[in-house]
């Protein structure tokens, strides 16, 4: 699970005050409000590349606001994919697993399953600069699940896609949660991304949050 | 639709269609202009080192017609008797060429070694004093070379300098020494807009998924930095073969001992042996063509893969 208690965020002029929202276990909250309203802010927070003035963070029922965030075992998947253009696919894939000195063997199966529920078993062996924007989504995406995280932070992953690819991602992204129970915060703009993925549905307006009624199940 | 239009061209005057649109002139002939302009002050540029090179090699091929023309044999002759190859024969300059090599390549390495680090912190973190480092990483760009090379020199009248002053100064080390000073500065600019241009967000998303900041610089930042070390490399590496007055106050210029392409151009030209000056000019200018096309060649086969 995530909560957040009372997070204050200053970064220059911009500030947040007293933000709270918890996501159970499992649930996948998303994450609107307009641009600049501070979604991102937020995400970053609880990732860690960014500090709270005041509050706490909890995942999983640990308190992480202090922790580097290495060590907080949150799955990234950033807006514009942020692919290391010098690895292949299968680097991407293997990353935080030979970060974590997995054996051989078991980074290859981890690739070869993530590859096969992603569909990006023929992309392997390419680099990023050939991959279409859907291609290299679901890259980062494996990239993020690869090491099991406890959490899944993404930020408007699927904002840059044309609206086919898009709907495709968004139901690969809801099977992929389904099979993988991992706690999920989604951060978006668009309401009918909101709709197929969330089962709690958070709004940032004027820097508070406001908590909408969960969806559909 | 004429309503639609009017309402574009005069604003505020909504429904009034009467005032005419002013016209722009003739936008052709002034692209045209433009651009005719633009071409004519780049290329006078452009022209101007291309004549510099040329007039080089013509003086070179001039002289080798004379000694051709002068022998018995004109072809062996031209191989031989011309001024590259009279250069290349003695053994002052062949000991020269070797020591700049040597020395260049040196201080490139030190450069990119140096100018790594720097360039990445100054790139990514925020920090007191932060403007007053990076106009600090300038002066030895904006200083005189001279003043360089006495600034050394007086650094090794002083403790504990002055403790290794005998194997440096006059001596090859200082050779090295006087050459990275300069071209550091270069390679460390090189590099902080190498890491400037590299989106944080890889970084971030390694650290995200467990790496250490080490992990993260080596596994991710520095592959994607390789193309921009390679130019720091060739930058310093070119700034060295070319650094003089550093040399002169700081490395002396003694033959055989601390003598460098720069400084045997300078030697022969006060002997008053122009043909071997600019016969090693010419050597010094393949030299850095063939390094700057070694980098590019390399550069962009990386970018292709």
């Amino acid at each position: 699970m995530i909560q957040l208690d009372n997070i204050c965020i200053q970064a220059g002029a911009f500030a947040l005050k007293n933000v709270s929202f918890s996501i159970p276990a499992g649930g996948c909250g998303v994450l609107m409000g307009r641009t600049g309203s501070g979604k991102t802010t937020i995400l970053e927070c609880i990732i860690g590349l960014r500090r709270v003035s005041s509050g706490s963070i909890q995942i999983c029922d640990r308190d992480v606001t202090r922790l580097n965030p290495a060590l907080r075992g949150i799955g990234y998947v950033p807006q514009d994919g942020a692919m290391f253009s010098r690895m292949s696919v299968r680097d991407h894939l293997a990353f935080a697993l030979q970060i974590r000195r997995t054996p051989g063997k078991q980074i290859a199966e981890r690739v070869d399953e993530l590859s096969t529920l992603l569909g990006i078993t023929h992309l392997l062996a390419r680099r990023p600069a050939g991959l279409s924007g859907g291609e290299a989504q679901r890259v980062a995406l494996g990239r993020a699940l690869s090491f099991r995280p406890n959490v899944l932070c993404l930020d408007e992953p699927l904002s840059a896609l044309d609206s086919d690819t898009r709907h495709e991602m968004c139901e690969l992204l809801d099977t992929v949660r389904q099979q993988t129970q991992v706690t999920t915060l989604y951060v978006t703009h668009s309401p009918q991304e909101a709709e197929i993925l969330g089962d709690r549905l958070l709004r940032l307006e004027r820097g508070r949050i406001v908590e909408h009624q969960p969806l559909s199940p | 639709m004429t309503d639609s239009v009017s309402r574009y061209d005069t604003p505020g005057g909504r429904g009034k269609s009467n005032t005419p649109v002013q016209d722009v002139g003739n936008i052709v002939l002034s692209n045209r202009l433009f651009y005719t302009c633009m071409i004519v002050i780049g290329g006078t540029y452009v022209l101007l080192i291309v004549a510099l090179l040329l007039a080089d090699a013509w003086y070179v091929v001039e002289k080798t017609a004379v000694a051709a023309a002068d022998s018995a044999d004109p072809w062996k002759s031209m191989l031989t008797d011309n001024p590259v190859s009279v250069a290349l024969a003695d053994p002052k300059i062949q000991y020269s060429i070797r020591l700049s090599l040597l020395s260049c390549t040196l201080s490139a390495v030190l450069s990119v070694i140096v100018a790594v680090p720097i360039g990445y912190i100054l790139s990514r973190h925020a920090f007191p004093g932060k403007r007053l480092l990076d106009a600090v990483l300038d002066i030895p760009i904006v200083l005189p070379p001279l003043v360089v090379g006495l600034s050394l020199l007086i650094l090794f009248q002083f403790r504990p300098f002055a403790y290794v002053a005998r194997d440096m100064v006059y001596q090859i080390p200082a050779v090295v020494l006087a050459q990275f000073s300069v071209a550091c500065a270069f390679a460390v600019r090189t590099m902080k807009s190498t890491f400037d241009h590299i989106d944080p967000r890889c970084e971030q998303v390694a650290v995200a998924l467990g790496s250490s900041r080490a992990q993260a610089f080596g596994w991710v930042v520095l592959p994607e930095a390789s193309q921009g070390v390679m130019t720091a490399f060739t930058l310093a590496w070119a700034r060295s073969l070319g650094e003089f007055g550093p040399l002169l106050i700081f490395a002396g210029a003694t033959r055989m001992k601390t003598e460098v392409l720069s400084t045997t151009v300078f030697l022969e030209m006060n002997i008053g042996n122009i043909e071997a000056a600019v016969a090693v000019s010419l050597i010094m200018v393949v030299a850095a063509v063939t390094v700057l096309i070694i980098t590019r060649v390399w550069g962009s086969r990386e970018t292709v893969l």
